[in-house]
């Protein structure tokens, strides 16, 4: 079993609208996989399937070696998810969170205190300790809540926009957290609108109106498109769409 | 789970606001219901013109002026005083003793007096000419006895059973306990599981193995604690700032508010299903549960005066069974025998709520 994800014919419909259209992927292990689209797309809708947060209309789903139907319990254990939202509890400080979705996921008393002292050490947080979250500047809420995403040390961990709204550096920094995981063998599942991002995942799928429209590496990508950059590759399929509708 | 709870009462804690909800609210509306809204009337001030001005007159006057009820301020010799005293607003009766007072009474022959009231507070006018009615009619037997005739007449004794003193504090006790047990409960989880949404940690919690039913109660069990030390409160003070009597049982009364607030957390939940956003629950509480529960409830107004529709849909209201059952055990002494009907209603209806939360529940997933 080396597939991290495997989709056959996945579709989605909200009424008669039809949100995810017949996707056909599979996520090998240890990959960082990205997944692109405008708004509205169909990326989070796909991520939420794959996440157990909405039920597919119909087609095959396999996350972790799980099937999304019978086994969504142990998906779930298997899984990391950090939304575009970083969603932290304010209220609460570091450690506080920290304990709380360590708690969730039946992590050891000793093993979360020593998850705090990690994060802490790794993340820089010495002078933030004992403040609340809603202090914190939003680049360290953001490596916070990937770390809370991670603190079950899952197999995938599924990442939701996570770079939205966050300065250049920081987010360079970001990629760097993720690097570091995939390394570990960790398979990182990512959703973006940022097309420079895209360059740092292994695989990219661009995705259009509910359906996937490329899927490879970004080399041959460009190759394939004959263009400089993904954001090109991007333009031109979207830009077919609207021609063909019209 | 047991981190749940130590992080949701962390959160309570934390939120000012909502700790000043959850006790600052009740023990105010208690306080403000117990002072503010007190129907009776103690020490009315008023004034009597004195016709006839001899000793039984006088006596009459003294009889009314050592009730508790009123303070004789100023004693007039003709009506013509009456409306200046009216307009200083002092004066709320006027007591007018014709000039036969003492002769007509002495040969027991009918006597008239005048009661004039100030009715720009027509509760109070008609609450006050009562009271006069009464002193007037023990002055009356006592003399009637001291007379060697006796006339035969017949005798209204009325006697107000559960409530002797009429005090309106027994009347709202259970009313303020039923809707601040619903507001707190009803309101506070909503609105918590709706922030919890709108902050998207909501969608992690539902990522994660923890399970929607262990959501759930991680949320509801803070505030059946913090509910029932609220009830406890209430009980508290109404017994020791206001006097009420508790004949009935009290773990039976208890037993009975852990039920009413678990119908009202159920509640709370089914309105957090239907909203996305803390000022939707809000909103949906105050308005669609906190004023019905108050109109609609008999707390305030009798539910037997209202028309049909109404009252049919008084029916529905969880409050109205829960003061009836409160009314019941607190001052009449009644048991389970007696409430067994009202009891299954507020349990069916906990059931109703948690079924089409769970449902609803569902649907949201399949349809997100």
């Amino acid at each position: 079993m080396n597939k991290a994800v495997v989709v056959r014919d996945l579709t989605k419909k909200f009424g008669t609208f039809t949100a995810v259209n017949k996707l056909n992927f599979e996520v090998d292990k240890g990959e960082v996989f990205g997944f692109l689209g405008a708004n509205g797309a169909g990326k989070t809708t796909a991520i939420k399937i794959l996440c157990g947060l909405s039920k597919p209309s119909s087609g095959q789903v396999t996350v972790a070696g799980f099937d999304a139907y019978k086994q969504s319990e142990l998906i779930k254990k298997n899984i990391g998810y950090m939304s575009q939202r970083f969603s932290l509890y304010d209220d609460l400080t570091i450690a506080e969170n920290i304990r709380f979705y360590g708690g969730i996921y039946g992590l050891k008393r000793v093993e979360i205190q020593s998850k705090i002292k990690e994060y802490v050490k790794k993340l820089n947080l010495e002078e933030f300790e004992g403040r609340k979250v809603i202090d914190l500047p939003l680049g360290i809420k953001q490596k916070l809540a990937f770390s809370v995403a991670n603190v079950h040390n899952p197999a995938i961990i599924f990442l939701d926009e996570p770079t939205s709204g966050v300065d250049p550096i920081t987010r360079r920094q970001f990629w760097d957290m993720i690097y570091l995981e995939a390394a570990h063998g960790k398979t990182i599942f990512v959703t973006t609108h940022y097309m420079d991002e895209a360059e740092y995942c292994d695989r990219i799928t661009i995705m259009v109106d509910g359906k996937i429209e490329a899927l490879d590496s970004p080399s041959k990508l460009k190759k394939e498109f004959n263009t400089q950059n993904i954001s090109e590759i991007f333009l031109k399929l979207s830009r077919k769409q609207n021609t063909s509708q019209n | 789970m047991k981190g749940f709870i130590i992080k949701e009462f962390l959160q309570i804690f934390r939120d000012y606001r909502s700790m000043a909800i959850l006790f600052g609210i009740p023990i105010a509306q208690i306080l403000l219901f117990g002072f503010a809204l007190n129907m009776d009337l103690n020490n009315a001030h008023i004034a009597i013109v004195n016709k006839s001005g001899d000793s039984k007159s006088i006596e009459l006057i003294n009889k009314i002026n050592s009730s508790d009820y009123f303070i004789v301020d100023q004693v007039f010799n003709s009506e013509k005083d009456i409306e200046a005293a009216f307009q200083q607003g002092e004066i709320k009766e006027v007591i007018v003793i014709p000039e036969d007072f003492s002769a007509r009474l002495a040969t027991n022959q009918k006597v008239e007096l005048q009661v004039v009231a100030d009715a720009s507070d027509p509760n109070t006018a008609s609450i006050l000419v009562n009271y006069t009615q009464a002193v007037v009619s023990s002055f009356q037997q006592q003399n009637i006895k001291g007379s060697s005739t006796s006339l035969p007449l017949i005798q209204v004794e009325s006697r107000f059973k559960y409530n002797e003193s009429l005090k309106s504090v027994y009347m709202f006790v259970p009313g303020v306990f039923t809707i601040i047990l619903m507001l707190v409960s009803a309101m506070m989880t909503s609105i918590s599981i709706a922030r919890e949404k709108e902050l998207g940690t909501m969608e992690i919690l539902l990522v994660s193995p923890i399970t929607p039913v262990q959501i759930i109660l991680g949320k509801v069990f803070p505030y059946v604690l913090l509910s029932f030390i609220n009830a406890g409160l209430i009980l508290l003070l109404s017994a020791f700032v206001f006097g009420m009597p508790f004949s009935g049982s009290i773990t039976l009364l208890l037993a009975e508010a852990l039920l009413f607030i678990l119908m009202a957390l159920s509640l709370g939940i089914f309105i957090s299903t239907v909203s996305n956003s803390q000022q939707t629950a809000m909103l949906l509480s105050m308005f669609a549960l906190l004023l019905p529960t108050i109109l609609l409830s008999g707390f305030v107004f009798p539910i037997k005066n209202m028309p049909d529709v109404l009252q049919w849909l008084s029916h529905l209201m969880p409050g109205k069974w829960f003061i009836i059952i409160v009314k019941a055990i607190i001052l009449k002494g009644a048991g389970i025998a007696e409430l067994w009907k009202e009891t299954l209603i507020i349990f069916s209806m906990t059931l109703f709520f948690i079924g089409l939360s769970v449902k609803k529940f569902n649907i949201r997933l399949s349809t997100n």
